[in-house]
């Protein structure tokens, strides 16, 4: 492994409070040296990165792998590939594949999958429940043992009071969260997009805030009883985000993520039954989308996560109602959130750098999120400046279910590093996926 | 291959939301001349001769099916009906292979009902021919729509009239077509049912609300009389079909104190004394077999227009004469 010196970028690591143009040396999948004026080590790489932000690699606390189970629309290596193609060097696979990632042996399979896929770190979450069926909890401890970083039943809620109650005891000897997917399936039932006008018009159903917003009451009232950690998944309500910034006032382990698309998109998206603009939590209305925005910028949300959901085409080539929730979002996370959250002025870059590497990292309790001199050589570099539009067809990730199609973006990354070696450069192609014809 | 759409028109009818006031009055206007022809001892003109459509019935319907294909044989096309129960669908094609399938054999038209909002929209995005949504899900149901403003405009203008549609809107593509037309044609209009059975922001549709039929009974012109789905006890929306007549039912009783005399129509099939006493809908203000009657001419007039025919020729069209029927320009 050869040194890299990245020279002249405008280093950013909220972690040392560094943002300095200056040169940052990688030797050994170290950082060996941060500053002004580094030498450059025998046979480096050099690096030109004038103009450009170098900051810690992104984290991404939520991204479904689909590996095993559905290869066919992603696996490991592609999603991983996908995850450095947009600044991430590490990424948390939620266990609802097929298998479920209950046991160590599935934990272990996906660290071994990650490794031979050499791009993105890849940190496995376990299910809280044995097929994440809401009964019996599963092994914490050999869950952890093989490598998970978190619990959690994702796809669907934690399914009762008691259960999430006892998983927020119990992984309190373990020193991880408990992450849960927010949703009362009484209040959801049939649902397909936000409960409003839009969907009163297209004439689908419905669901409403509160089906989040009951649950997220629920789960800090038992942070609150256990002094557990819960982690709030993909939080889409003005009332989510009100009650977490409470409870953090009350001083409850209570963090929380929100997702690209629902800082940048409302429910209007859905119009002209565009399955592309269809998730869950779905996209709400404007009053939510600005009461996220706040609570990022105020620090009542801790990270930006994509909850990145690969679908095959044809199954969102479909009618709404009949195509599944979910969107891609590893590689269009740094430009909708530059062109959306810095370029308006409402977030300075160093606060966004900062919400997609060392707060995450330190919700997960992740070795990560940092440039200082020994620690991990992860590492992005993106121009804030440059524009580029969003092509589906050039996804590193197998599968093109955006609701960015045809977007200009400001902000690209000119590459990536993980361990001290570069794991993707601008210009880089993906290999033809085996994904069939596409409209 | 495929018929020239209407100019006003466009190639498929998918809902009334987007349609033009003018657009709207045109479809009604053409179907005047067509409802004379169902009065015939011959019931046939050749407009659509040579025409190929397909009733594409996802989901049962008596009615609307039926309607549609005598529209369709009055005005001598060729008619294919597709009921989703027996076909490729029930075997696990998807509607786009579907759709492709039947675009492969050439046809021109297609009458699609699903159970999905957005389906005839999906269909006519992906296929040539010219679409006819006959029900979509919860979302619009324009033909529906169409023949209840042609039964209340034969009554009494539009403009101004108030219209109040009660019953279970929440889950009914007929109330929404009906608030669109409505509204557009200068109606006022109004909803009235259980808040339960009320979709989120309705309102602002610019509609009124009633909580309580006889407000709506004291204020209406026409109620339109919605049927009420007999699982949505089940779902939980309400506690009883019992209480649900107690409540909402448009009854004799309820009608009496109505301060001026109202026309009352319901889309059917109708639960008699669920939401609608039998005195009611067989009495002298009920005009629910008008609807049916109106409802062929109307999808008539729809079908004439989509496959290009002109509205200046529809009274020649219906007599029959040599060049009727033919594409506009």
């Amino acid at each position: 492994m050869k040194p890299i010196v990245i020279r002249g970028g405008r280093i950013i690591d909220p972690a040392a409070g560094r943002d300095e143009t200056a040169d940052l040396v990688l030797a050994d999948g170290r950082v060996a040296g941060v500053g002004k004026n580094q030498g450059t080590p025998d046979g480096a790489e050099v690096i030109d990165a004038a103009g450009c932000v170098v900051a810690p690699g992104f984290v991404d606390l939520h991204v479904h792998l689909r590996e095993p189970g559905r290869e066919d629309v992603e696996t490991i290596e592609t999603g991983a590939r996908a995850a450095v193609a947009g600044g991430f060097t590490s990424v948390c696979a939620m266990p609802n594949t097929d298998p479920v990632t209950d046991n160590q042996a599935a934990v272990g399979f996906i660290m071994a999958q990650a490794r031979r896929a050499r791009t993105a770190r890849v940190y496995p979450i376990g299910a809280v429940s044995l097929g994440s069926r809401g009964e019996q909890m599963s092994e914490f401890g050999e869950l952890v043992g093989a490598g998970a970083v978190a619990v959690s039943d994702d796809g669907k809620p934690v399914a009762t009071a008691h259960l999430m109650r006892a998983a927020l005891e119990y992984a309190k000897t373990f020193g991880i969260p408990v992450v849960d997917h927010c949703e009362d399936h009484s209040l959801s039932a049939g649902g397909a997009m936000h409960e409003g006008l839009t969907s009163t018009r297209l004439g689908i159903t419905g669901i409403p805030r509160s089906a989040e917003d009951v649950i997220v009451a629920r789960d800090i009232l038992l942070a609150e009883l256990t002094g557990g950690h819960v982690h709030l998944a993909h939080c889409s309500t003005a009332g989510s985000v009100r009650m977490v910034r409470d409870a953090k006032a009350r001083g409850l382990r209570v963090t929380a993520e929100v997702t690209p698309h629902h800082l940048a998109l409302t429910d209007a998206a859905c119009e002209g039954y565009n399955t592309n603009a269809k998730m869950n939590p779905p996209l709400r209305e404007s009053p939510d989308v600005a009461a996220l925005r706040e609570a990022l910028v105020d620090g009542t949300v801790d990270c930006i996560a994509t909850d990145h959901a690969p679908h095959h085409y044809d199954a969102k080539e479909a009618a709404f109602d009949d195509a599944p929730f979910g969107v891609v979002g590893l590689e269009t996370a740094l430009g909708i959130a530059l062109t959306e959250l810095v370029r308006p002025g409402m977030l300075a870059l160093p606060a966004l750098v900062d919400l997609l590497s060392r707060r995450p990292a330190r919700v997960f309790n992740l070795a990560a999120g940092t440039l200082a001199r020994g620690a991990a050589a992860d590492v992005v570099v993106f121009d804030p400046a440059a524009t580029w539009t969003v092509d589906p067809e050039a996804f590193f990730s197998k599968s093109r279910n955006t609701p960015f199609a045809g977007r200009e973006l400001t902000g690209c990354v000119r590459c990536t590093a993980v361990g001290g070696t570069i794991v993707h450069r601008m210009g880089d192609r993906p290999a033809p996926h085996a994904v069939g014809a596409r409209r | 291959m495929s018929p020239t759409p209407s100019a006003a028109l466009g190639k498929d009818l998918l809902g009334l939301e987007f349609l033009s006031a003018d657009v709207i009055r045109l479809l009604l206007d053409t179907a005047e001349p067509f409802k004379e022809v169902s009065e015939r001892a011959i019931k046939k003109v050749p407009a659509l001769r040579g025409k190929t459509i397909v009733n594409l019935f996802f989901e049962a319907s008596t009615r609307t099916r039926i309607s549609f294909e005598f529209a369709e044989k009055r005005l001598s096309a060729d008619t294919v009906n597709v009921a989703s129960t027996g076909s490729s669908v029930a075997k696990g094609e998807t509607l786009v292979d579907t759709a492709k399938n039947l675009e492969a054999m050439r046809i021109d038209m297609v009458v699609i009902r699903h159970g999905s909002s957005g389906a005839a929209r999906f269909l006519a995005e992906r296929i040539e021919s010219n679409v006819i949504n006959a029900g979509d899900g919860k979302h619009e149901h324009p033909t529906q729509g169409l023949l209840d403003l042609l039964t209340i405009r034969d009554h009494r203008p539009i403009q101004g009239t108030k219209v109040c549609v009660v019953g279970d809107v929440l889950h009914s593509r007929v109330a929404r077509s009906n608030i669109w037309g409505l509204l557009k044609l200068g109606a006022e209009v109004a909803v009235c049912g259980p808040m339960s059975l009320m979709p989120a922001g309705i309102g602002d549709l610019g509609v009124r609300v009633f909580r309580r039929v006889e407000e709506a009974i004291e204020w209406a012109d026409v109620l339109n009389v919605l049927r009420l789905q007999l699982e949505r006890m089940q779902a939980g929306y309400i506690p009883s079909l019992r209480e649900y007549y107690r409540v909402f039912g448009v009854t004799q009783e309820r009608l009496a104190h109505a301060p001026r005399e109202l026309l009352i129509l319901h889309p059917g099939p109708m639960n008699r004394g669920v939401e609608i006493d039998s005195r009611v809908a067989d009495g002298p203000h009920s005009v629910i077999l008008n609807q049916v009657t109106n409802g062929v001419a109307v999808r008539m007039a729809v079908l004439y227009l989509l496959a290009g025919g002109r509205p200046e020729l529809a009274e020649a069209a219906k007599g029959g004469g040599a060049g009727s029927g033919e594409r506009a320009a």
